[in-house]
């Protein structure tokens, strides 16, 4: 066979080794086919180990439990013993150490979440005690008068 | 020597045929698959019930701040949507900022709806599928999106190279662009609580347990007793995705 149809493929077939060899070496080792088979399982494995390590933040309220139990016990005598506490306070993530203190939001947004009055049937929403944003002591903030811990326990 | 066209094209398909033959690639037949598949004693699913949701959106912003979603960007993993439908048929339906920050206003987008033209009106939160066919998945061009073995699709943040085909290809829309590491982002089903026995922080943040994660593959789970005992549906079954986040109390207004 002449030389110009040889020289051309050596050059696809020294381009195609190349790529093979670059990809050698790119392609993480523990790249591979995971427990879900080639179409959906295809991976990194050390991926779902990183995801694994992510940082945890939220601890819920038995975290609390040993520093603030005046706290825990007075919300879980109330109707508010549903919410979480770092649903209005933040993320414990290491508190005290890190970070030393949590957000106290007095917003009145907070509170609005649940009591703005939507009068929605077939959702429990219709049934939480509602105020009307627009008129229920407007200048102030709720916790002024409510105690977030304790609502209901007299004004 | 002399080559025919004849030969030529032989050479060219032979040549093809060898190039396309995969390198590393082990093939597994189907059966290989289900055993591997069925090595795992865990399949991760979600349960929602519209009827306990009201609309505070602590789940969004719980998930936003553990999963360090960009807070006051507006794309977020999990949201909530709120459906008011008339007496005269029309839907209205709006989830400002995904619900970050709850729903406080009677208005929807702008409108208000008096209480006696209701007629039903209730909240959706969404999140991805986890889909047992998941097409976001299968559109990766370089493998860094995947399901795990107990059924979770996850991102590799370091393997992604950001095209967006699988954002294109959800058809749940869950899927986002993070601003930050500008890679693909999806919710992970908080796999790092998941795993440590702990439950997702959206979960952990709903107060009235409209939110609920649990083993499908444990018929004793009182998630999947649920699941398995009532009626329950999941979002755009017709795609064939197979969701594996349950709705109690879905309606046909939701899409
Ligand atoms: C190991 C003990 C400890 C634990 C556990 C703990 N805290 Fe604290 N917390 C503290 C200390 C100490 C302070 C600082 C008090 C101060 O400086 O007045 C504090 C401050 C706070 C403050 C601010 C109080 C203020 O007056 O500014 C809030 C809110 C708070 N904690 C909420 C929580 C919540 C919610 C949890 C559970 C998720 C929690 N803490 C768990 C020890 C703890
Ligand atoms: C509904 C929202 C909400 C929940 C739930 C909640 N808090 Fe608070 N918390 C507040 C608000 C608002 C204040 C500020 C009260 C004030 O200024 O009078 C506050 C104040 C505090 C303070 C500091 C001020 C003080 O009174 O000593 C601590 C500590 C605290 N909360 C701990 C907790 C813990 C622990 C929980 C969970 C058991 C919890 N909170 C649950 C809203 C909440
Ligand atoms: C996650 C939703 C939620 C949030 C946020 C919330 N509450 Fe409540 N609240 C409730 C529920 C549920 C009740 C139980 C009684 C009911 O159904 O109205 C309640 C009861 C109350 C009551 C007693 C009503 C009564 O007469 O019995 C008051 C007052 C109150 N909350 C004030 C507040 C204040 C102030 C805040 C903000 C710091 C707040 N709530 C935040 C859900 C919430
Ligand atoms: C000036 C004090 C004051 C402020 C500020 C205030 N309230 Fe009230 N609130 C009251 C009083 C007084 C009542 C009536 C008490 C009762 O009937 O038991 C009440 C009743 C309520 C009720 C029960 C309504 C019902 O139908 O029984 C809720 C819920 C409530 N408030 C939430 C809030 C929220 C949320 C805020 C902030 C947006 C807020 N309040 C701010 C004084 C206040």
């Amino acid at each position: 066979m002449k030389n110009h149809v040889w020289r051309p493929l050596y050059v696809v077939l020294a381009v195609v080794a190349l790529i093979l060899v670059a990809r050698y070496l790119y392609v993480p080792k523990d790249f591979g086919i995971g427990e879900r088979g080639f179409m959906y399982g295809y991976h990194r494995m050390s991926n779902e180990t990183e995801w694994k390590e992510y940082k945890v933040k939220y601890q819920s309220h038995e975290y609390c439990n040993d520093c603030h139990p005046d706290k825990i016990e007075s919300i879980l005598r109330s109707t508010h013993k549903v919410i979480e506490c770092e649903n209005c306070h933040g993320p414990a993530v290491d508190h005290p150490e890190d970070p030393p203190k949590l957000d106290i939001d007095r917003s009145r947004a907070q509170c609005l979440r649940c009591h703005a009055r939507l009068p929605y049937p077939t959702s429990s929403r219709g049934r939480i005690k509602g105020i009307e944003p627009d008129e229920h002591n407007v200048e102030m903030e709720c916790a002024d008068c409510h105690n977030p811990h304790s609502p209901g326990m007299g004004v | 020597m002399k080559i025919t066209r004849r030969d030529l094209l032989k050479m060219g398909i032979k040549a093809a045929a060898v190039a396309s033959m995969p390198l590393t690639i082990e093939i597994l037949t189907p059966e290989q698959v289900k055993a591997e598949i069925e090595k795992s004693d865990v399949r991760w699913g979600f349960l929602v019930d519209t009827y306990k949701c009201v609309g505070c959106g602590f789940c969004v912003k719980a998930c936003k701040k553990e999963n360090e979603v960009p807070y006051d960007a507006p794309v977020t993993r999990t949201w909530v949507e709120r459906y008011v439908i008339t007496k005269d048929g029309r839907v209205l339906a709006d989830s400002p900022n995904g619900a970050r920050d709850g729903f406080n206003d009677n208005r929807i987008r702008g409108e208000e709806v008096p209480e006696n033209e209701i007629s039903k009106a209730f909240f959706v939160p969404k999140l991805c599928n986890h889909c047992e066919n998941p097409p976001c998945v299968q559109v990766c061009p370089v493998g860094a999106t995947y399901s795990t073995a107990d059924g979770v699709v996850l991102v590799d943040r370091s393997w992604c190279i950001g095209c967006g085909y699988c954002i294109m290809a959800c058809p749940y829309g869950v899927r986002f662009f993070h601003p930050e590491h500008k890679v693909a982002e999806k919710c992970t089903f908080c796999y790092h609580r998941i795993v440590k026995g702990m439950k997702t922080a959206c979960v952990q943040a709903c107060p009235f347990g409209a939110r609920q994660i649990g083993n499908l593959k444990d018929p004793n789970d009182p998630i999947t007793k649920i699941i398995t005992t009532q009626r329950v549906g999941v979002l755009r079954d017709e795609y064939g995705t197979k969701p594996q986040v349950y709705y109690l109390g879905l309606d046909d207004n939701v899409k």
